[in-house]
Formats: structure tokens, C-alpha cells, sequence
């Protein structure tokens, strides 16, 4: 029989481990998925994994869209991982994406057709508000009233993409687009476009921003006393509370960063990447973060590495559509199973596995 | 704006229609909550039974053999979810969010060749002398089954928590899972047998959005009913009869706002469609403001019998 | 009388790490009161959730009136006629008494039987309960009713009782003595689990004497001294505590009139308490559990803050400062709750040394922890109060109960406090650490600082303070010096026998 029996404290290499073995089981039964649907597993596999970087062909185009992809969904997993880390479950980033690109967008909008410097920053800060204040809805309501944040923040996704829809046919809409939903092109307007810093990387502002966060989310979580009182929120709410935090104010810190962060992430995809503002222009980045996230243990330097390896599967989904013509949603469960299989084996952090006779039932 | 399009008669029997999938979710994740646990994936097993659901019914030209499919459908997802929350320990909320994910994928990846398809839907159920009243008829009794079996299954559960032995131990599974491992109660195994109901419950739940409500296969067309679910069963303090007054007040709101685009009134589109999750917000404000009552003590603690 | 009901032949039971029960052997006859005597983590709870089917021994056998008895679960040994009254975990707080009475038998009548089972036992036994009662809602002592009646209601042949005087008065003692005897005299064995020497020498028949997992005596209780009893329970012998002749300061800790709502549904009310502690001095709360001990705690550490003029320090008013600035002035706490409210169980040591010390002890520099020096403190902690672990690196929950609460207690202790409140700082942790933790109180009231020691062991406040009062319902009693004081005496302060009557023994 076999039996689970708590480890006396987490396990460091397990922590380490739990993430790769995960991306191989997801490897493993995606695979299988794959032979399911008809296509060739392990051409599918390398096609996601390797291709996207190696592929004579299509290498050269797919290598800078890694950092184009993960930019977004490390900045908003930083975030949410600080937050997570407390025990605050806000799940609605990509509300705060999308209320923080319009925000910023309007920002830029209303000085059109103004060529000075002070634009694209204007817009950053703007997208930012907008994000935190898209963020501080759900904490006011939790700190106010004890209202479930996971709720609150993910109603309010679905608030922000009805804003969404009626601001890029109203509101936000080209003057000179025929008609067409839409705001206009930031691709073609200097000031106010996020332009690629590096030929041919995919390194624009929002990846700079991506790696700035991730240094400091390391910094605030390992050394800082703030970062301390985060963790000790979310591991003993009670502690916390003895060692004087006030919860109050890491439900508002949580939420505030986080909702910066993402608002800040939405205002780069629709400046660069995305080029305008349409009721589909994001690509559920917010959602992705999550796993983002968990796979990268909300630790900053696993988030980053999660995130680009979640770009990749995000490129390598493209390739496949296109190489082998894979289903897209197939990718999405993909990627919904890294995250189960992360969880699952998550359990040998805290546990150990024993064979031997059941002590109890 | 026309008011008067609006026909009474019409308006509450949709309102019933529109209140049925998520009453049966929210029904499902009350017992589900009741037993300590909180799956927060209901989304994601409602649009996979949504699919899977619609799949079945239009090849087997079979309704009827759609929902139980869903239902099966619903309750192999929440397996998964009951594996690793009460067997390998996995933390809830995470695992919760990961159905959802895996669900949202899952049924986008099946849905592809149905996308446009027509299914053949449930027929009305006319109740004998009932549905033969004025107005009330037409109103009440003149239903598909599954509008009647959602409000019996509502009944079902309140009297198998109030008045059977196996509900009593399902809520004492819930309230302290400690004392009931203590009395011998074998909390896994009756979280693992909750878990399945309120998985089934909500593929029904999104097969009946498939196949009455809409009927038709969309991505992503639960819009987030699963959490509106979820909701409900917190605006009723975990109460069977509480949750189908939810669903019913939240139906009516989402016909409501149809009705007035439908006659064109003087209020922003984005507003009204917008409206189902702000009066989603609204509720849970007032009842968080008045203090949640009735929460299991155990819910969403994890479980395990250390000595 | 003398037949054998449970005779317990070389049980043994290993976790990892430690031999929780090995090789124990003894006889439980019919109609006696048997006590099982051992210090925290003897092997008491193990050795009783084998009999009751919790747990299963890795060898060794059992025998109920001769046949093999092997219960897979409590259901089993709930058949056979085994009952067990737990110290904790068994009782549902948001259900009602016979709800929670009926959860603990295997065929329960339907509710409206019960009831009047309920009502019925209760008054034969003298231990009145209302079935339609919502558990949370009742004190400690009624609690354990609700646990003794689910028992006798299904007329076991053995009732196990696990540490049951703990959260009773002294007279709700003696009635519960009644109740047992006159249960024992109608034939009911009795498994009576306790390290309290008086009672066991006062009620129980045959002691069996556990020490570090193994038998080591049985004996007649009333024929051994108590002292011989703690000599075969603890084994070596230990110092205990020294009051030193200590002289009194000014006025540190001032309470007046200190009133809080119920933090939560089950939770007690504060009503109108105040005293004050001088330099120097201890003061001992006692009280049964449940009486505001905890909330008491959270207002006095600044968890729950208050007016300012209710609580002063040194006359200084500190009711609406939290716990930071409140500790910044010296005041420091220690909560009974070792894991998840004094530490936070999967962090370090180290890291759970800035929890509290982060201000105090300069950890901080422009708001970033200097993590060299809070393990240098860490250390000094472990050192000082002879914690046994591996290292500062080693998550809290890694340790036993006794040495997590040396490391809380000398966490407050080391940083000099000037006012410090502990509540049950010796709750679970065997006899060494206790007197360990009740020297260094002493040591630090010697040096001048003010204490509050909040207990529901009365011996350890009988040891350490200076002056007496109780907690009741969030009441205080009044408070007077120990010297003099008479068990009688505390059982009134503590709210005597609340509204138990006595067992009507004739029956």
C-alpha cells in the first residue's frame, strides 16, 4: 500500500523538480492527446518545444515573438504572485489588462496627433492607473465588506471586456477607420508606439519592464520586511496578525501591484505588439499568468522562466496550426494540464511517498 | 423604447429557462461546498458538459443520452479535481482555476466540428391539467423535464441534508473534518462521492445551456455562468432553497436586460450586457456587508489523517 | 469484578522517527477505573486510538472478554462496546447537541427519541444539556457532556477518557468523579488517560505508567505517593522552578475597565476587567478554557485594539497602538496557539525570529531584514533556552511541541521585555520544558519586568504567581495573593460548578 506522510518541512529539491517533471508528464499524455487527434506525437512535441527557436525556416520569425509572448505574461505573473503569496486570489488580471490598455490608449488618444516624448510615458503611468484602479474595486470590497475577491475580480473580467467592446466601437474608435471598430494604429504614430527596442529580439518596453519586475519582486520577497509580511499572510494569517500586519493593507498592496503590473502589461501589447485597441485584442494573457505563476513556484526567477517557456508553447502552438495543422485550442489544454500535473506532483514537496502497511484510513 | 414587446407570460417562462443551468451548477457546488470542499472549476465542467453534452445529442440525435453524457463528462473532470485536492493534497483554489482552464481548452478542442450544427432539442413537457390553466399554464407548467428536475433535485437536496443520516454526515465531513475523521467517518472517500454530484450537476448545468437554452455549440458560451454558480451558493448562505432563489432572481435579471436591448432602451449596451456580473458584484457586496453565514468551518481546508 | 474485559498484549507502533508505543502490555478489568499515566508524548493518544480503532498497531495483540478484538475502525470498536471520550476533535460546533450526539452512535434512534435519551441520561447522571443546543454556543465543560453522553447513550463496556478534567473546574471535577464512579459500580470499565497525579491517586483503581512508548509500572494509585508516581512517570528528576523573594515596582500594566465583543460566533465577550501588574510581579489568570483567555491575549498584544486610557503602560496610554508600536514599548506576548498564531509553522526559525523581533532587536535596516543578524538571533534563542533542532534553518513545525515552545517563549523572553503576557505557555509539553519555561518567567519578573500568566493548569499558577484571579464567562474575578489561597477558594473564582448538580449517586 502506498501512503503519504508529511515531511517534517517542504522539500528545496522537490520544489525544483516538480516543475520539470511536470512539463514531462504534460509532454507524455499531450503526446498521446496528439496521437488521439491523429497527428504525429513526438513531430507535435518537438514542433511546440523546438522548432519555435531551432527551425531553420521559421526560427527567425518565431525567436523574437519568445519575448513578445512572455513579456505580458511575466509581468502580470509577478504580480499575481505576490498576491498569491498572501493568500489573495485575484484572478481577474486580464480585466486590469484590458481596463489598463484603455486607459493608456485614451490617455495617448486625447493629445493625437502630438509628436512629443512625453506621450509614451504618459501612457505607461495612465495604463498602470488603470490597472490599480481596476484592482482596488476588489479590494476595497474584500477590505470594506469581506467580499471574495476571487469572485469580485473575475465578474469584473467580464465588465472589462463589455467596456472593451463598447469603447473600441465608440469611445476609442478611429476617426479615420471607416466605421470599423477599432482605436487607431499606434504602429503608426511615433509617439505613442512601443516599437521593438533591438532589431529582430522582440525586446520592446514591456519586456524591459517584465525584467525590471522580476528583480524587483525579488528583492521585496526575499529581503524586504513587506515581502516577509506577505508571505507570513498567506502562511499564517493568525502570525500575521500577532506580528502586527495590518491585512488591510496587503490586500491593498496585492491588489494594487498586481493590478499595475497587468495594467501596465495591457498598455505595452496594445502600444506594440497588438498595435490598437479592439474588442479582441487581448489574448487572455491574464488567465495564462496564472499558470505562469504556479509553474514558476511564485518565485521571480521560476516566473521567468515559466514564462518564456509558456511563451514558447504559446509560438509553438502557432507552428503546429501551422506545420501540422494541430487544432489551437489543443494548446490551451495543453497548457491547462502543466498546470494540473504541477499540482499534482506538487505534493511530494510537502510529502513523502511510503510503500508499506496503511496506519490508518 | 416598446415596452409593451415585452409579453409577461413569455417573460417569466424564460426566466425559468434562463435560471435552470445555473441552478443546477449552483445546487451541484452547494453539496459539493457543504462537504468542506470548494471547487472552484465549475465553469470549466459546465462548458465541458456544454460540449460534450451537444457532441452526443447531435450524433445520437439523443437529448435525452446529451445529458447524461455531460453529466458523466462533468463528474470525470471533478474526479481529476477530487484526485488531487483529497488524494495528492493539492491546494483548492489552484486546482479549481485549473479546471476551469483545462475545461475552457478541453471544450474548444471538441467543439471545433460542431460549431454551427443544430441539435435536436428537448421537447416541452406539458404537466396534465397544470399547463391547461390560463396564463399559469403557459407561465409554469409547460416546460422541458429538466426544468422540473432542477427544482426537484433542489427539494432533493434540502431534505437528504435536513432529515437523512448521509446528509448529516456530509455536513459534519464538512463542518469539522478532524472530529469526523475521529469518529471514523471516512472524510476522503464521502468529499470524493460530493465532488462527483457537484460535477454532474454542473455538466448538466452547461448541457442545458447547449442544448435548450441557446441550443447551439459557441466557445466560451458559459460566460462565466459557473462563477455566477459560485455566487449564488455564497448569496445562499449554503442553502438548497436560498440557491434556487439565486438562480431564479439572477435568470430574471439576465432576461430582463435581453428584453430591454430586444426594445431598444434608452441605456448603454455595454451597460446591460454588463449588468448580469455588476448585480453579481452587488449581491455578494450585501450579503459580505451583512457577514457570511452558514460557510462550512472546514471549507477549503485540506485534509490529512496525520496519526 | 476481576474479570479480565481488555487485555493489551506487546502492542507496538512505530511513525517515523519515533517508537510511539513499544511492546505494551497490560490488563483492563471489568468495572475498574484504570488509569493510563505518562507525560506528553509518552504514547498515551497512540496507545488509545488502537483500542479504538484509529490506528492500527504494527504488531502485538488485543483481546476483548477473551475473543480477539482487531477494530479496522471506531465504527468496529464502537460495536464491540468501546467508547471514547476525546479531548479534542470530536464535536461539531455548527451542529446541534443531538445532531452531534447521534453522529456518534452507530444506529441512532430518530431525533425525536433521542432527545429524550438525551434528556434521560442527562438527568440520571446529573449533566444537564438541552438536544436542540447549538454546540458552539456551550462552555467546555458542557461540551465534554455532549462527548460523555454520546457515550454512555450506546452502554459501553469501557469508556476511555482522554485528559477530561483539563477544561473543568475543580467541583465540576468532583462531579464528574461521582459520575464515573457511579458508572464503574454499574459495571463500566474505565480507561482514565491523565498526568494529573491527586486525581488519579483520589479516583482510578490501577495505574498503568507509560514513559517514552514503553510500560514502565503498574500500580495501585492509592498505595504510591504522588511523588512516586512522578518519579516512574518522568523518570530522572528535574529542578523545579524557585520563587525568589522578588521586590515590587511601580505600576507597569494597567488595566480599567477593558470591554470587546466576541471576535467571532463562538467567541467571548470581554466584560469590564481590569488590574494591574507592578515590576516584578507575576499575575496568574486562571479560568476554564473558553472563558476569554484568548481574547484577553489579542487585546492585551494589541491584536485587538481598544480605547487608549483602557490599558496603560507605566501610565501611559496604549489601547488603540498594535502590536508593532505596542512591542516597540515593551510589551510583548505570547499566545497559547504555538503553530499558526505564535509561529508560523513552515517557516524558519529564523525567519519566525523576525516575526516578533524584527523592531526590537534591530533586524530591520530601511525596511530590509538583515537575515545575517536574525539568525545570529535565532541562535541565541536556541542556545539559550536548550532548543533541540538541527539548526535556525529548520521550519517551525519540524519541532516538538516542547521545544517550539521554549524557542516562542525565549523569543519574548530575550528581548528584555518590560510587560509580558503568555497564555498557556506549558500547554502539551512534557515536565522538563515546563519547568524549563516556568523558570524563565521567573527569572524575568526577578529582573523587573511585569507578568500576566494566563493558564487553565493551576498547579503551574500556584507555582509561578504572586497573585490569583479567574476568568468567567469574560469576567474577572477578584484577584488576591496566592499565599493562602484553598482549591475551594479557586473553584468559586473560577465559577464553581457553573450549573452541573450532583450526580445522583443513589441510582
Amino acid at each position: 500500500m502506498l501512503r503519504l506522510e508529511k515531511r517534517p518541512q517542504p522539500s528545496q529539491l522537490w520544489t525544483v523538480v516538480t516543475p520539470i517533471l511536470a512539463v514531462f508528464l504534460t509532454m507524455i499524455v499531450g503526446g498521446i492527446m496528439f496521437a488521439l487527434l491523429g497527428k504525429p506525437p513526438l513531430e507535435a512535441i518537438k514542433v511546440i518545444f523546438w522548432d519555435p527557436l531551432f527551425h531553420e525556416q521559421f526560427a527567425a520569425y518565431s525567436r523574437p515573438q519568445l519575448l513578445v509572448k512572455a513579456g505580458p505574461l511575466i509581468l502580470i505573473a509577478i504580480g499575481l504572485s505576490i498576491g498569491f503569496k498572501a493568500g489573495i486570489w485575484n484572478i481577474g488580471a486580464e480585466g486590469q489588462y484590458i481596463i489598463g490598455a484603455i486607459c493608456g490608449a485614451g490617455v495617448g488618444l486625447a493629445f493625437y496627433p502630438s509628436e512629443s516624448v512625453l506621450i509614451f510615458p504618459a501612457m505607461v503611468l495612465a495604463g498602470a492607473a488603470g490597472g490599480w484602479a481596476w484592482a482596488m474595486i476588489p479590494a476595497v470590497l474584500k477590505t470594506r465588506f469581506g467580499t471574495n475577491e476571487i469572485l469580485v475580480s473575475l465578474m469584473l473580467v467580464y465588465v472589462a471586456q463589455n467596456v472593451l467592446i463598447s469603447v473600441s466601437s465608440g469611445l476609442l474608435r478611429n476617426p479615420e477607420g471607416m466605421g470599423f471598430p477599432g482605436s487607431r494604429n499606434f504602429k503608426q504614430w511615433d509617439a505613442a508606439h512601443n516599437a521593438e527596442l533591438i532589431a529582430n529580439t522582440g525586446m520592446h518596453w514591456g519586456v524591459v519592464a517584465a525584467f525590471i519586475a522580476v528583480i524587483g519582486a525579488y528583492m521585496l520577497m526575499s529581503r524586504h520586511i513587506m515581502g516577509f509580511n506577505i508571505r507570513l499572510t498567506g502562511e499564517a494569517p493568525r502570525a500575521a496578525r500577532f506580528a502586527g500586519v495590518s491585512p488591510t493593507r496587503i490586500v491593498f498592496f496585492c491588489l494594487g501591484l498586481a493590478g499595475l503590473l497587468a495594467g501596465a502589461a495591457g498598455l505595452f501589447e496594445a502600444t506594440g505588439p497588438a498595435g490598437q485597441i479592439t474588442g479582441a485584442f487581448n489574448a487572455g494573457y491574464g488567465f495564462t499568468a496564472i499558470i505562469v505563476a504556479f509553474l514558476g513556484r511564485l518565485h521571480p526567477v521560476g516566473i521567468l522562466l515559466a514564462g518564456l517557456l509558456m511563451a514558447l508553447t504559446y509560438i509553438g502552438g502557432e507552428l503546429a496550426q501551422l506545420m501540422l495543422n494541430l487544432p489551437g485550442a489543443s494548446i490551451q489544454l495543453f497548457q491547462g494540464m502543466l498546470l494540473f500535473f504541477l499540482l499534482a506532483t506538487d505534493v511530494f514537496t510537502n510529502y513523502r511517498l511510503r510503500f508499506g502497511k496503511k496506519g490508518l484510513v | 423604447m416598446d415596452l409593451s414587446s415585452i409579453n409577461p407570460v413569455l417573460l417569466i417562462a424564460s426566466v425559468m429557462v434562463s435560471a435552470t443551468p445555473i441552478l443546477l451548477a449552483a445546487i451541484g457546488e452547494m453539496v459539493v461546498e457543504k462537504s468542506g470542499v470548494l471547487n472552484l472549476g465549475v465553469e470549466g465542467m459546465m462548458i465541458t458538459g456544454a460540449v460534450v453534452g451537444f457532441a452526443v445529442a447531435v450524433s445520437a440525435t439523443s437529448p435525452g443520452l446529451g445529458f447524461v453524457a455531460a453529466a458523466i463528462a462533468g463528474a470525470l473532470l471533478s474526479l481529476a479535481f477530487g484526485l488531487l485536492t483529497q488524494y495528492l493534497l493539492s491546494n483548492q483554489v489552484a486546482t479549481g482555476l485549473g479546471l476551469t482552464l483545462v475545461g475552457l481548452g478541453l471544450s474548444s478542442l471538441i467543439g471545433k466540428p460542431y460549431e454551427g450544427m443544430k441539435t435536436p432539442t428537448l421537447s416541452k413537457f406539458e404537466i396534465p391539467l397544470l399547463s391547461d390553466l390560463p396564463i399559469l399554464g403557459d407561465m409554469l407548467f409547460s416546460h422541458d423535464v429538466m426544468v422540473y428536475f432542477s427544482l426537484l433535485l433542489v427539494a432533493a437536496v434540502w431534505a437528504f441534508l435536513k432529515y437523512t443520516r448521509a446528509g448529516l454526515i456530509l455536513r459534519a465531513v464538512g463542518e469539522g473534518h478532524d472530529s469526523a475523521h475521529a469518529l471514523g467517518y471516512k472524510v476522503t472517500q464521502i468529499r470524493i462521492l460530493a465532488i462527483l454530484f457537484g460535477g454532474a450537476c454542473a455538466g448538466l448545468g452547461g448541457a442545458y445551456l447547449s442544448l435548450v437554452r441557446v441550443p447551439q455549440w459557441t466557445e466560451g458560451m458559459t460566460a462565466g455562468a459557473g462563477w455566477i454558480a459560485l455566487a449564488i451558493v455564497v448569496f445562499a448562505s449554503w442553502r438548497a432553497g436560498r440557491v434556487a432563489v439565486g438562480a431564479y432572481l439572477f435568470g430574471g435579471v439576465t432576461v430582463l436586460q435581453l428584453n430591454l436591448q430586444a426594445a431598444g432602451a434608452d441605456v448603454p449596451v455595454a451597460l446591460l450586457s454588463a449588468s448580469p456580473y455588476l448585480i453579481t458584484i452587488l449581491v455578494l457586496v450585501i450579503i459580505s456587508a451583512r457577514g457570511v453565514h452558514g460557510a462550512p468551518a472546514s471549507l477549503g481546508r485540506p485534509f490529512h489523517a496525520s496519526h | 469484578m476481576t474479570d479480565v474485559l481488555l487485555r493489551l498484549e506487546g502492542l507496538t507502533k512505530a511513525y517515523p522517527g519515533v517508537v510511539a508505543n513499544d511492546d505494551v502490555s497490560f490488563d483492563i478489568r471489568e468495572g475498574e477505573i484504570h488509569a493510563l499515566l505518562g507525560e506528553n508524548g509518552a504514547g498515551k493518544s497512540t496507545l488509545v486510538k488502537m483500542i479504538y480503532g484509529l490506528v492500527k498497531p504494527d504488531s502485538g495483540t488485543m483481546t476483548l472478554r477473551g475473543a480477539a478484538f482487531e477494530p479496522a475502525e471506531p465504527r468496529a470498536a464502537r460495536a464491540a462496546g468501546v467508547a471514547m471520550v476525546f479531548q479534542h476533535f470530536s464535536l461539531f460546533d455548527a451542529l446541534s447537541v443531538a445532531e452531534n450526539v447521534a453522529l456518534g452512535m452507530e444506529n441512532p434512534p430518530k431525533p425525536r427519541d433521542l432527545a429524550r435519551q438525551i434528556r434521560d441520561v442527562s438527568e440520571t447522571y446529573g449533566l444537564p444539556l438541552d438536544p436542540g443546543r447549538t454546540v458552539g454556543t456551550l462552555s467546555a465543560g458542557e461540551r465534554q457532556r455532549v462527548e460523555i453522553i454520546r457515550c454512555l447513550l450506546q452502554n459501553p463496556r469501557l469508556l476511555i477518557m482522554d485528559e477530561p478534567t483539563s477544561v473543568l473546574t475543580p467541583q465540576e471535577v468532583e462531579i464528574l468523579f461521582e459520575t464515573l464512579r457511579k458508572l464503574a459500580s454499574e459495571g463500566t470499565a474505565i480507561l482514565y488517560i491523565s498526568h494529573k497525579l491527586e486525581e488519579i491517586r483520589s479516583l482510578c483503581d490501577h495505574a498503568t505508567v507509560l514513559r517514552l512508548g514503553k510500560k514502565v509500572a503498574t500500580c495501585t494509585p492509592a498505595d504510591a505517593t504522588a511523588r512516586e508516581l512522578a518519579e516512574m512517570m518522568v523518570g530522572a528528576s528535574f529542578e523545579t522552578p524557585q520563587k525568589a523573594e522578588r521586590p515590587l515596582g511601580e505600576v507597569m500594566l494597567d488595566v480599567r475597565g477593558l470591554s470587546l465583543p466576541a471576535p467571532g460566533a463562538y467567541g467571548t465577550p470581554l466584560r469590564e476587567i481590569s488590574f494591574q501588574v507592578r515590576a516584578g510581579e507575576i499575575l496568574g489568570l486562571g479560568g476554564v478554557a473558553g472563558n476569554g483567555q484568548d481574547e484577553l491575549l489579542a487585546a492585551l498584544s494589541g491584536e485587538r485594539v481598544t480605547a487608549a486610557d483602557v490599558i496603560r503602560l507605566r501610565d501611559r496610554p496604549i489601547g488603540t497602538m498594535g502590536p508593532t508600536e505596542r512591542r516597540a514599548l515593551g510589551v510583548l506576548s505570547g499566545p497559547e496557539e504555538r503553530l499558526g498564531h505564535a509561529a508560523a509553522p513552515d517557516m524558519s526559525l529564523t525567519e519566525n525570529a523576525v516575526l516578533t523581533g524584527a523592531r526590537r532587536m534591530g533586524l530591520l535596516s530601511g525596511g530590509f531584514v538583515n537575515w545575517t543578524k536574525s539568525k545570529g538571533f535565532a541562535e541565541d534563542v536556541i542556545q539559550s533556552f536548550d532548543v533541540r533542532t538541527p539548526g535556525p534553518g529548520t521550519a517551525a513545525r519540524a519541532l516538538s511541541g516542547g521545544n517550539l515552545q521554549k524557542y516562542v517563549i525565549g523569543r519574548e523572553v530575550l528581548q528584555s521585555p518590560e510587560v509580558l503576557v503568555v497564555n498557556q505557555p506549558t500547554w502539551g509539553v512534557d515536565a522538563a520544558a515546563a519547568a524549563a519555561i516556568r523558570q524563565a518567567l521567573l527569572n524575568l519578573a526577578a529582573k523587573g519586568a511585569a507578568l500576566v500568566v494566563i493558564s487553565q493548569d493551576l498547579d503551574e499558577l500556584m507555582e509561578v504567581s504572586d497573585r490569583f484571579g479567574a476568568l468567567n464567562e469574560g469576567r474577572l474575578s477578584e484577584i488576591r495573593p496566592v499565599d493562602g489561597l484553598t482549591v475551594d477558594e479557586i473553584g468559586l473564582m473560577m465559577g464553581g460548578a457553573h450549573d452541573m448538580e450532583v450526580a445522583h449517586v443513589d441510582g
